[in-house]
């Protein structure tokens, strides 16, 4: 069982990458289990995700606080919230930030944190900061869970023509920065 | 298992008020009517019927004696009597 | 086909699929996504309904008695304070022996608002007169909603059926569901044909005064409806397992049960975590087990007292309380045993999660750790002290 927790604002489209995320690996045979906790219920406001995968039925409920995977959506959130609670030994961060922009938090030794520009990258191709499907692209480089043709596919499935395309480029320049610096 | 559920209608007819009456009913006189219709439209019980001038009656099996009639007849041409008077 | 689907969607879809009539609601988190999908369903025309937009969750539960009262298949959903709001005209569906199916977002109640999940809700209505089931995932719930239209609507039974589904872990959770075809519910689920209806052509009158001559047998023969509908239940899942080939009894789900000297008895979602740790602690010799309880109303006391009969420690999980008394579940739980030859050596009873606090793994360790000792009442799990030393002064 691996378990994902994403860190967000309410409104930044955490629930969708949870979605994504489930969807590329239901495509595989997997059995996700995706979900939100809403805290104050309006925009703007820290809110968590969750994906929980199995190669069987998931059948725990409770919240993810051990995660394997982390996804930040949003890294001034790291200012009031240890994002890093629980993170498992080898575990892997996703954070969309630009190099130098934020100090990157002390890991353990076989932990792994990645920067990306998601907001750049998807303002470059979707010409909105919606930084998701840059951070997925990135997640599938950095722990290799799903090929890029998973994900694309989820967002087939997902978004319609127009949308499609762009949230592709924007997973693939995501992909390619984290294999860049992973090498 | 279904107890008492629906109601048919028509069943009021089976449940018969004019027992509720204590000391008078109407008497129709049959002089003044005018056939206005206002003492058949009054009866909450609806037991009045007739179809012209000085031609209405009551039902005592359903009349109440609640006195409606003779109250709203413009004539005055009910009155409320004794029960046992003719 | 498999999908993965969220649950409010897959519940939208499967009340499509059951082909409604009318379908009024008013929306409340966690139950909001049900409708707004149902109401988009009914515009784009995939499903030849009445969607009847309502001011109050009252005259969304009136609008549907309406409606099965005209002989139309129909359908409503709430949560929480919605849920109360509907509470006198439920009593009446029920009383009027009129088989609405709704689907209950299970919510804690106000106050404090909370809009997060526990029952408090709908156990509070659990004498209303409703069939209640409790759904553990989002195919359960899905399967429910079939199995509800064709308990409530069989001519001998006609009663409104509630499917619970906790808010927000199964209503916003997404899960792979196998969603069954139009072909395989026509089969399972005949067209509704009422046994009475309004019909001006062939007047009647429902839910008319009753006067002390005839109010108890009203009632006597609404409470006889409930033990056949536990007679009813398990032969309608064999049917459903026919059509639909995954297996269900409605009534209650044993896990674990053989040999086991500790049992957590639950309802709903939680049961999913209470198997999992089930399974880790029977990895380590420790002989625990789960009932689950699928079918609060009627309640499955002769089921439950065979599957408890000889398990020595039993514990119950209560999501809601019952002010100023012993926690719901618990107390029903205990009163099967009362008087019967056999029965628990001890019957504790826990409360968890109330308005959305988490139950983990650890919880469930804990009330598992708890049965070796005395028998608890209505002892609160992940409860933190240090808050009950506020004041207000």
């Amino acid at each position: 069982m691996k378990e994902i927790r994403i860190h967000a604002r309410a409104g930044q489209g955490a629930i969708t990458t949870a979605s994504l995320l489930g969807y590329a690996y239901f495509l595989k045979g997997m059995y996700p289990y995706a979900f939100p906790s809403f805290g104050a219920a309006r925009m703007g406001a820290p809110m968590n995700a969750f994906v929980r995968v199995d190669s069987k039925p998931v059948r725990l409920r409770s919240q993810i606080y051990e995660p394997n995977y982390l996804l930040i959506v949003d890294h001034t959130i790291m200012r009031g919230f240890n994002c890093f609670s629980g993170l498992q030994e080898d575990g892997v961060a996703i954070i969309n930030a630009k190099e130098g922009a934020i100090e990157v938090p002390k890991i353990k030794a076989k932990q792994k944190a990645y920067l990306v520009p998601a907001n750049e990258i998807a303002l470059k191709h979707i010409g909105r900061p919606l930084g998701n499907t840059a951070m997925l692209g990135a997640f599938c480089a950095a722990t290799k869970e799903l090929n890029l043709e998973d994900l694309n596919a989820a967002i087939k499935h997902r978004f319609d023509l127009k949308l499609q395309e762009v949230n592709i480029k924007a997973a693939k320049e995501g992909f390619d920065y984290v294999r860049s610096i992973s090498m | 298992m279904f107890g008492p559920l629906v109601c048919k209608p028509g069943s009021s007819r089976n449940n018969k008020t004019g027992p509720w009456r204590t000391e008078l009913r109407p008497k129709f006189l049959k002089k003044e009517c005018i056939a206005c219709n206002m003492c058949l439209v009054v009866c909450p019980e609806a037991c009045i019927s007739g179809q012209g001038k000085n031609n209405y009656d009551f039902d005592p099996d359903f009349c109440k004696g609640c006195g409606n009639c003779a109250a709203v007849c413009p004539k005055k041409d009910i009155e409320m009597v004794k029960e046992d008077s003719a | 086909m498999k999908e993965l689907l969220e649950g409010s969607l897959a519940v939208a879809e499967i009340v499509r699929l059951c082909k409604p009539g009318v379908i009024s609601a008013y929306p409340i988190t966690p139950q909001t996504h049900i409708v707004e999908e149902l109401a988009q369903i009914v515009a784009n025309g995939k499903l030849n309904a009445q969607f009847v937009n309502v001011e109050s969750e009252h005259s969304a539960a009136s609008t549907v008695l309406g409606s099965v009262a005209c002989g139309v298949r129909s359908y409503t959903a709430t949560s929480s304070q919605g849920l109360f709001l509907m509470a006198e005209v439920l009593y009446n569906i029920a009383g009027m022996r009129l088989p609405v199916i709704m689907t209950t977002a299970a919510r804690a109640i106000s106050a404090p608002i909370n809009i997060w999940n526990d029952h408090q809700d709908v156990v509070s209505l659990r004498d209303s007169g409703w069939i209640q089931f409790h759904a553990e995932d989002i195919q359960e719930a899905v399967d429910l909603h079939l199995i509800a239209y064709r308990l409530g609507e069989d001519k001998s039974i006609m009663l409104p059926v509630m499917v619970c589904i906790d808010g927000f872990i199964l209503t916003h959770g997404l899960e792979t569901v196998n969603m069954p075809s139009q072909e395989e519910v026509d089969k399972f689920l005949p067209s509704y044909k009422a046994p009475y209806k309004l019909d001006v052509t062939n007047p009647l009158t429902l839910g008319p005064l009753v006067d002390p001559e005839f109010y108890t047998e009203a009632r006597f023969a609404l409470n006889e409806t409930h033990k056949e509908a536990l007679a009813l239940i398990p032969k309608i899942t064999v049917e459903f397992s026919k059509v639909f080939g995954r297996n269900y009894n409605g009534l209650i789900e044993g896990y674990q049960m053989k040999d086991a000297e500790r049992v957590i008895v639950a309802m709903g979602s939680v049961c999913g975590t209470v198997k999992d740790v089930v399974d880790e602690l029977r990895k380590k010799g420790k002989k625990v087990g789960l009932l689950k309880i699928t079918s609060l109303r009627p309640f499955p006391a002769s089921y439950i007292y065979e599957a408890l009969k000889n398990i020595p420690k039993v514990a119950v999980i209560d999501r809601a309380l019952s002010l100023g008394s012993f926690a719901p579940l618990a107390a029903e739980i205990k009163a099967v045993f009362f008087g019967r030859p056999k029965m628990p050596k001890t019957i504790s009873s826990f409360v968890v999660g109330l308005g959305g606090r988490d139950i983990t793994r650890e919880s469930i360790k804990e009330i598992f750790r708890l049965l070796t000792g005395k028998e608890k009442q209505g002892e609160f799990i992940d409860l933190k002290p240090e808050l009950l030393k506020e004041s207000y002064e």
